[in-house]
């Protein structure tokens, strides 16, 4: 039986665990044969790998042990000293830094459950037998996934701008007075945009779950007296409980790296977004505004990193509501 | 209508699906219909809207948009825009969509041929640490590219590679996540038989596949990369923390720089931000919906139960 394109997170996970003692699906034709061709093939994905994300963590690893102080009196410049794990402490301490973590905490509780509830709903809608225009629709609702992130932002930004936007123009002469880009609007506007570039991929992966699940089961509960509402309920969302859960999960970890959309919110009007507003914004702005505080942006991407691999690493391996699906 | 089910999921047979167009038997508009199209009737607004109110904002004069009017049908100023996007700074604009196609041309044709080298390779053929080494590629996937790209600056400036194609170029290569789709895509498309056969004729394991695996893994190529395109296309992070050179931006960076640069330099290139942007998307509209079978499933891959 078939299941969806984001399940393969758990996949992969599954079958690395089974790995470890059951044999992997081809296994019986394939013997040890043509080991050297194997690594040969290999070769040019870990040439890179090793070049552009190995590398990166270790070199990261290592600066983030160094700070620049400067010698002596002040005139002989900067130099690199060791500091052992000094700027972790430095940086963990920081409250900006914590507190981008608590903004992508609050960002991720509120956007997570909107999206994903938003693009369930729509999922079921799309498949109840009352839809009409459904191919296009899908496809449609698609597009926005297709628009870079930093683009998306940047058309949301002018459509905040009360003298520019017709969405605020047309609230206010209904009376009602909103201010996307104020100091109250920070999180609402912020997830707008997160919820228009998502919406639609997540329909479109629900949407294709649904349309695999087995027309007996559907049917069945048509026999047996269920409407469209309540077959939709009790019998097509349960069966894409799994597809929600990794939907989920890849949500969390997209909060986590937010980047382009506050960056330019920050710079839009005064959202109350900063310049080090998420953990990615910290580092960027360490590294390159604050002195090339090297040795804070490595240790502070490296504390991202591990927090994100660590997280999706737990949930996708201990977590239960997917693995029996 | 009956919806056509897009590519089957790698190793054949389709799941059973069910049946479209049962409900044509009653076209009558119960509350529930209503309900149901008026929902996504709300849902295409919301995701038009924005798109709608760009593309007339690209074709307007820079104090139509300032002004608010947008939505109607004065001011246009659709060839002067065209002329300002493809002459302003002695044609960058250009530039950067050439850049751009350069990288994710490139950066996805490649990087998704090594995808498939490397996932036929895990698939095809067992060795001691496999198992070890593909885990290594699962943590590739579970560690976020935005985390590693700030290291990869750092390590970049070292190198003293930042500020050339290389630097973006490279790190749009790896893709972990294209070589688990590129084993499953291998299990389902490529049979060991023909491979057995193969031997059996006397080929070598990498004339086996040139020759047989890799026009079988075709589709599976094009999926892994359509969305590595996609990917790239949209990125930005990587391109703003590596370049400074403007003649070496991709057209998402390159615009994000112009629109911040309005606020000090006046109004007068706002068409070229708005026009650009919709001219930035068009390419990835345009391949997506023509390929649609691909994408559809690369969502639906990695599925082999």
């Amino acid at each position: 039986m078939y299941r969806y394109g984001t399940e393969t997170t758990v996949r992969l996970i599954n079958r690395r665990a089974s790995a470890v003692g059951a044999a992997p699906v081809t296994a019986g034709v394939t013997v040890r044969r043509g080991t050297g061709a194997a690594l040969l093939l290999m070769a040019p994905f870990f040439a890179v790998f090793a070049l552009a994300v190995l590398a990166p963590i270790g070199y990261a690893i290592y600066l983030s042990q160094f700070a620049q102080r400067a010698s002596g009196l002040g005139f002989g410049g900067l130099h690199s000293v060791w500091v052992g794990l000094d700027n972790y402490r430095r940086v963990l301490t920081d409250s900006t830094y914590t507190s981008s973590y608590l903004h992508v905490l609050l960002y991720a509780v509120v956007a997570v459950p909107l999206v994903l509830g938003l693009s369930v709903v729509i999922a079921l809608a799309l498949d109840s037998a009352y839809a009409l225009g459904r191919r296009a629709a899908q496809l449609g609702l698609f597009v926005p996934h297709l628009v870079p992130g930093v683009i998306a932002a940047l058309i949301w930004a002018y459509l905040y701008t009360p003298q520019v936007s017709p969405v605020v123009k047309a609230l206010s002469s209904w009376h009602v007075h909103i201010e996307p880009l104020g100091p109250g609007f920070t999180y609402p506007s912020l997830i707008n945009v997160v919820l228009w570039e998502s919406l639609g991929y997540n329909i479109v992966i629900y949407y294709a779950s649904l349309q695999a699940i087995p027309r007996e089961m559907a049917e069945a509960a048509v026999v047996d007296g269920a409407g469209e509402w309540r077959t939709a309920w009790h019998i097509k969302l349960p069966l894409i409980r799994s597809a929600v859960a990794l939907t989920a999960i890849f949500s969390a970890i997209g909060a986590m790296q937010l980047f382009a959309e506050p960056l330019l919110l920050s710079t839009a009007g005064s959202t109350g977004i900063s310049q080090d507003w998420t953990p990615n914004l910290y580092a960027y702005t360490a590294a390159f505004t604050r002195n090339n505080d090297y040795g804070a942006a490595a240790a502070a991407s490296i504390i991202l990193a591990a927090l994100a691999a660590g997280l999706s690493y737990v949930v996708t391996r201990f977590g239960k509501p997917w693995r029996q699906a | 209508m009956s919806l056509s089910r897009t590519e089957p999921a790698p190793s054949g047979a389709a799941a059973p699906t069910r049946a479209r167009g049962r409900s044509g038997r009653r076209r009558i508009w119960t509350p529930s219909r209503a309900a149901v199209n008026t929902l996504l009737l709300v849902v295409s607004f919301y995701t038009f809207f924005p798109l709608v109110w760009t593309v007339f904002a690209g074709a307007k004069t820079a104090g139509a948009v300032q002004t608010g009017d947008v939505l109607s049908l004065r001011n246009f100023n659709i060839v002067g825009n065209l002329r300002l996007l493809w002459s302003f700074q002695d044609g960058i604009y250009g530039r950067w969509f050439l850049n751009s196609l350069l990288y994710a041309g490139v950066g996805a044709g490649v990087g998704a041929l090594i995808c498939v080298a490397a996932g036929y390779a895990f698939d095809k053929y067992e060795f001691p640490g496999k198992e070890r080494l593909f885990g290594l590629v699962l943590l590739g996937v579970l560690v976020p590219s935005a985390a590693t790209t700030l290291p990869l600056y750092l390590l970049a400036a070292k190198a003293g590679l930042v500020n050339t194609y290389f630097a973006v170029l490279i790190p749009s290569l790896v893709n972990p996540f294209g070589v688990y789709l590129a084993r499953v895509f291998s299990a389902g498309y490529v049979p060991n038989e023909t491979l057995e056969a193969g031997r059996i004729d006397g080929a070598s394991e990498l004339a086996m596949f040139v020759k047989l695996g890799l026009p079988m893994l075709r589709s599976g190529y094009t999926t892994i990369l359509l969305f590595q395109f996609s990917a790239i296309w949209n990125g930005f992070f990587l391109a703003l923390v590596m370049l400074t050179d403007q003649h070496l931006f991709p057209v998402s960076l390159g615009i994000y720089e112009l629109n911040t640069s309005l606020s000090s330099e006046g109004p007068a290139l706002l068409p070229v931000v708005m026009l650009g942007s919709v001219v930035a998307i068009l390419p990835l509209v345009v391949i997506f919906v023509s390929l649609q079978r691909f994408w559809r499933a690369g969502l639906t891959a990695g599925s082999v139960k």
